[in-house]
């Protein structure tokens, strides 16, 4: 199990998946906005989507998980 | 002494250890420290002290080996561990030598390497290897007396502990062989001890986690042949000494680019600088210094026309390419060495700015940026600010902006140069205004401001005012370029005459 983390403080912007996609490394599940840019938040491993923590609007600091995957 | 005598010794002191360890370099996939020099070096070079420590038994050439030798025909020094003798630790024969090697390169003015491989002090031989003049702290203070005068390079094979690990540290760049190399004041076992955290000797001092986390490395190589490799590499863009210019090589043309489709009109949207970056440099010449590390900010050597340079350039597709403490220690370091050893430098700005925030401001967001901003101040080479895109607030000086002393600031027509982007800025002006309003008369109300702001900051505008000193087409900036580069090449050099700054930290 590992969690895909937001690698800056910022608002969620939009949420990319739902519980129970496949996500391949690289691919984008969460898009934060901070400092007025939207920036991408990608999965490091394969896998697939256990739980989403956050939804849209949500604040989020640097560190904080955003997606649940599991092993594929 | 005996000729037959004088071969014995000097065949034991060159063999290194005992058979055991030479076999245990097989299976740590690493190489001898013959091997190694060979390597590294233009066939013949010359070593001092072989028969250091030759009364004892197992402590061939007393574990470093001290060479002066050439690569490319360029004079340079070494000194290298040999893990082999007493896993390369150093006793005060070692201690002396590196010192030795270390004058020599003070002497000649030449590029110093230090191939690492070394489990640090023999806590026997203490009292004559550590605490005295010319015990191991005079390695460091002589590798601070070197800093800026000749390059350092360090090739890290194996561990560098404890007082150890500061040789790194001193030096320019540090090279890591992943799963081998390793930096760390106390080993898991000594944190187990005495603070009681358990911890693998990877996740603490790894060479992954220094290349990525802590930025103390600055490349990770897979093996030992690619770290001298990168070593070289890194070598050919430098000059021997900080009065002499890096070595022209043969000029290469960069590869042809359709740049109208490289960089998004939309500042919000990210893109990825690393194009632009080899759309301008002579083909297959680009070399990043701390790839994995703060990957928000891109430094790295290149050949511009054969010309060596320095780019530090946003990447919006990491952090949106905004400024943290690490990216800002991670350019302010970058310029030093380039101002160091006369490599010009060029910034391409694409940057909203430096992060706000409770978190980076308790670690000392500003500290760390005034840092960055006062070595692009003090940095004295030939400099030019390319605004790519946005240029937003502190990240306009973080990438020398007009004010910072560039010989030219030129904008691209995506460039936009503002305190802050459009919508913060008009948020942070009409703030009780818009509160007042509702609904489709706010986002109304919101537009025309966002629309006034935008005329205000307007390129031609920005030109018309002379804050921009050139406006160009992406695909005339490379020649724009070569040519301003070469024209401010003899450019005279002065910014102070007092002692040195108090520089933040």
């Amino acid at each position: 199990m590992t969690s895909v983390v937001a690698s800056l403080a910022g608002v969620v912007f939009k949420v990319l998946v739902k519980p129970g996609d496949t996500v391949e490394i690289g691919q984008e599940v969460v898009r934060l906005e901070s400092m007025k840019m939207e920036i991408p938040m990608e999965a490091e491993v394969q896998g697939i989507v256990q739980e989403v923590i956050v939804k849209e609007g949500d604040f989020v600091n640097d560190g904080d998980p955003l997606v649940i995957l599991v092993d594929a | 002494m005996k000729a037959e005598d004088l071969r014995q010794h000097r065949q034991t002191a060159s063999r290194g250890g005992p058979e055991k360890y030479h076999q245990k370099l097989v299976d740590d996939n690493k190489l001898s420290v013959r091997r190694r020099l060979e390597l590294l070096l233009d066939p013949g070079y010359v070593e001092d002290g072989l028969l250091a420590n030759a009364l004892e038994e197992g402590l061939s050439a007393d574990g470093v080996v001290t060479v002066t030798g050439t690569i490319d025909g360029r004079t340079v020094v070494v000194m290298a561990n040999d893990p082999t003798v007493k896993a390369g630790s150093w006793g005060s024969r070692t201690v002396e030598k590196i010192l030795r090697i270390q004058e020599k390169a003070m002497q000649l003015e030449c590029p110093i390497f230090y191939l690492v491989d070394s489990a640090g002090a023999r806590i026997t031989d203490q009292i004559e290897m550590f605490p005295g003049r010319r015990g191991a702290g005079r390695i460091f203070y002589n590798e601070v007396r070197l800093s800026g005068k000749v390059p350092q390079i360090c090739l890290l094979f194996g561990p560098s502990a404890a007082g150890g690990a500061y040789i790194p540290a001193f030096c320019d760049v540090v090279v890591m062989v992943d799963h081998n190399a390793a930096m760390y004041l106390g080993s898991p076992r000594m944190a187990e001890m005495v603070i009681g955290e358990k911890v693998s000797l990877e996740d603490m001092g790894g060479a992954r986690m220094h290349c990525s986390v802590s930025g103390l490395g600055d490349l990770l190589a897979t093996n030992e042949e690619e770290a001298i490799r990168l070593g070289l590499q890194y070598f050919r863009y430098m000059p021997n000494n900080f009065r002499s210019r890096s070595y022209a090589v043969p000029p290469r043309l960069a590869p042809e680019v359709a740049w109208d489709r490289l960089i998004p009109e939309n500042q919000n949207i990210p893109f990825d600088m690393h194009r632009v970056i080899l759309a301008l440099v002579d083909e297959d010449s680009w070399f990043p210094i701390k790839p994995l590390f703060a990957p928000e900010i891109i430094v790295g050597l290149a050949h511009l026309d054969g010309q060596a340079l320095g780019i530090v350039a946003n990447q919006s597709k990491v952090k949106g390419g905004v400024l943290f403490s690490d990216s800002a220690d991670k350019a302010a370091r970058f310029i030093n060495l380039c101002d160091a050893f006369n490599i010009p430098l060029l910034f391409l700005a694409d940057v909203p700015g430096f992060m706000i925030g409770t978190k980076v401001e308790r670690e000392g967001i500003i500290r760390h940026g005034a840092k960055y901003i006062a070595a692009v101040s003090e940095a004295t080479v030939p400099k030019i600010s390319v605004v790519v895109r946005k240029a937003y607030g502190a990240g306009l000086y973080a990438m020398a902006g007009p004010a910072f002393g560039s010989d030219v600031t030129i904008a691209l027509p995506t460039a936009q140069i503002a305190v802050m982007g459009p919508e913060a800025a008009v948020n942070a002006v009409y703030y009780n205004k818009i509160h007042e309003l509702e609904g489709d008369a706010r986002r109304a109300y919101i537009q025309e401001k966002e629309k006034e702001y935008r005329a205000d900051i307007d390129l031609l505008r920005l030109a018309s005012e002379l804050i921009v000193d050139e406006v160009i087409e992406p695909s005339q900036l490379r020649d724009e370029l070569i040519q301003r580069f070469r024209l401010y090449r003899d450019k005279r050099r002065e910014f102070s005459d007092r002692r040195h700054p108090v520089t933040p930290v």
